[in-house]
């Protein structure tokens, strides 16, 4: 097992372990800044398989790391970690963890959904300006010689005064909210719950959203509720003229649906940066000028994954220090 | 009034052809073989030119047309009339702002996240059908970046506005100080491109600004820097422009206006790092209708010898 041999304090007591299962660069990062306060435990690095490591090596770990392209952490994992009390994850999605289970087990998850906020938003407006301006089509346009050859590019759609259906009002939905208000869209939303403090109109159903906006944007996260909750109903309320911009998970969105309904003109455009089965995407896409495609880059930025790492390393103190965590979610 | 020769010398709008056709009558120069005979032959008769930001009424065209009384453009920037010209003869001139404000401002953050966030390369890619699991390439962040605007007029401060909510920090340069507004001042645009990570031109063109972004001012914004170029292609020296991107001097450009249009330099095709529009500025459905109606609502006034919605001249 690859063994880093500062484990101790100086005091000689055992530093406090954190439990990776998978590679990951962030992680690495995390580590390599904090490896004096904390011992990160590997299971991939043992010639052991994972449910054997984990028996013999973890049983005495409080926290585990996860990313949402490690493995799933599913009941069967929590079950070898009999004392874990915290999960930190660094991504904003949370469908690769058994919510139920860590609830059972009274295990505190933290995210990063407050650093991947801005990023997000920012693509999230950057794909609705895309699809409503024509941006990507007429770049295009012009690399093709175009622009000299056929004249001038089709007009656009104006983004203000259009309402936008915010769907999921959390910290994305928020920064989403803040930009478009900027440039003059009306926001409407649909949430689990209304929100307190929040003075946009509220959609219970979210084909009423649906029917009442320009613009949808989807915001929240992928859980049993919310798969395929953008049906063939929800998109023909949306109607021939209406967008949608996809910026939480791609199975939130009946990806064949969208695409029969995007082929047939049913609706006006779509910027998404998600799928239902990445990396493949539906090459009826691919012919449409009113579709933007991005490999799910949202959060992909150096400012992101140095906040990250700041984020993981202050929960983790906060954690062990027995202080409030930085990013807990609401887990019930 | 369909007696009143108004010309049009290229395309710009249908909606707009068709109002105007409905009221006077249209001249459409561009369906004419033989341009200059064709405007000596109608001469007696055009009192209007309906100009737009790449077509309007220079001393040439305004010496040909003795009956010429307004040129009602359909564009705000009229840098292609010759105001002085127009002033001499008494020649009203009318344009189009406040209309297409909102539209130009939303373009400006549309081509800086574009840029920025690797929007079209990002579709380029995604269309290729070569996305494979676990590709990523880091893009750059937009929000909280230093955004600088050359010119704080109308279109400048929407575009101040639109930034401030991804919480850019604003400084400009602008002809004269605007101590009213909270964003930082820059005496010269060499300074205003030194501090700040996305400039933003959205000047008038004139003698003054022709070229001012030059090869000091690209180095000042630098390899991380982004111009976004949503003025006048004539603002920017584009062979200097061009030479820093191959040469990486410069990290990036959004531009919607060239030099020469529809000519783009085509050694900018292979670059992921810009985003080439064709001057799409104002063009959306609702703004092309509301600037089409004011161009026919300031011709109308001036016939009906109203005062003009929105004179220049």
């Amino acid at each position: 097992m690859a063994h880093n041999n500062n484990h101790t304090h100086l005091h000689g007591q055992a530093l406090p372990k954190v439990l990776l299962l998978l590679p990951n660069p962030c992680f690495a990062q995390v580590e390599a800044n904090n490896s004096h306060k904390f011992h990160f435990l590997k299971a991939w690095a043992s010639p052991l398989p994972q449910d054997q490591f984990l028996e013999t090596h973890a049983g005495s770990v409080q926290v585990l790391l996860s990313s949402s392209i490690g493995p799933p952490i599913t009941a069967q994992i929590l079950h070898l970690l009999p004392s874990l009390k915290l999960l930190v994850t660094i991504s904003a999605g949370l469908d690769h963890l058994d919510l139920a289970e860590c609830r059972a087990r009274g295990v505190a998850i933290a995210s990063a959904s407050k650093i991947f906020a801005e990023d997000v938003a920012d693509m999230a407006v950057g794909l609705l300006l895309d699809v409503m301006r024509n941006i990507s089509a007429s770049d295009r346009f012009v690399r093709d010689g175009f622009w000299v050859s056929k004249g001038d590019f089709a007009l656009g759609s104006k983004i203000g005064g259009k309402r936008v259906g915010i769907v999921g009002l959390g910290n994305f939905g928020l920064e989403v909210a803040k930009r478009l208000e900027a440039l003059g869209c009306n926001i409407l939303y649909n949430s689990r719950k209304k929100k307190a403090f929040v003075s946009y109109p509220f959609f219970p159903d979210v084909c009423e959203l649906a029917a009442n906006s320009d613009v949808l944007v989807i915001c929240c996260g992928l859980t049993a509720q919310t798969h395929h909750m953008i049906n063939k109903k929800v998109l023909l309320a949306l109607g021939r003229e209406g967008v949608i911009v996809n910026v939480g998970r791609g199975a939130i969105i009946d990806e064949k649906e969208m695409v029969q309904c995007l082929v047939r003109g049913e609706i006006g455009g779509a910027g998404l940066d998600v799928f239902e089965n990445e990396p493949h995407v539906p090459k009826e896409l691919f012919a449409l000028d009113n579709v933007v495609l991005s490999p799910h880059h949202a959060v992909l930025t150096p400012e992101c994954f140095t906040a990250l790492r700041e984020l993981v390393a202050g929960n983790l103190e906060a954690f062990f220090s027995n202080k409030p965590l930085l990013s807990q979610v609401e887990n019930n | 009034m369909d007696s009143i020769g108004v010309l049009m010398p290229v395309p710009m709008s249908p909606y707009l052809e068709q109002e105007l056709e409905k009221r006077f009558n249209l001249l459409k120069l561009w369906t004419v073989p033989q341009k200059s005979q064709f405007l000596k032959d109608n001469s007696g008769s055009i009192r209007a030119v309906v100009g737009n930001a790449g077509n309007g009424a220079d001393a040439e065209l305004i010496e040909t047309l003795p009956k010429l009384e307004i040129v009602a453009s359909f564009s705000v920037g009229i840098d292609k009339v010759d105001l002085n010209k127009c002033r001499e003869k008494g020649i009203r001139v009318t344009n189009t702002p406040d209309v297409l404000t909102d539209d130009v401002a939303d373009l400006a953050i549309g081509l800086a996240l574009a840029v920025l966030r690797r929007l079209c390369e990002s579709d380029r890619y995604v269309r290729s059908g070569l996305w494979k699991k676990g590709d990523y390439k880091l893009t750059t962040k937009f929000t909280g970046k230093t955004v600088g605007i050359l010119g704080l007029g109308r279109i400048g401060k929407a575009v101040a506005k639109r930034a401030e909510a991804f919480s850019c920090p604003i400084s400009y340069h602008s002809r004269t100080e605007k101590p009213e507004l909270k964003y930082k001042y820059y005496p010269s645009v060499v300074e205003l491109a030194s501090n700040c990570d996305i400039l933003v031109v959205v000047c008038a063109l004139t003698e003054e600004t022709r070229h001012v972004i030059n090869r000091e001012v690209i180095d000042a914004l630098g390899p991380k820097g982004v111009l976004i170029n949503i003025g006048r292609g004539p603002h920017v020296d584009e062979p200097e422009l061009v030479s820093a991107l191959l040469e990486g001097r410069l990290g990036g450009a959004g531009l919607d206006v060239y030099e020469n249009e529809p000519e783009v330099p085509e050694q900018l095709f292979e670059l992921e790092n810009v985003v080439l529009l064709p001057h799409v500025g104002s063009d959306t459905v609702q703004t092309d209708t509301a600037m089409a109606d004011l161009v026919i609502g300031n011709l109308e006034a001036h016939f009906s010898n109203k005062p003009l919605l929105t004179p220049v001249v």
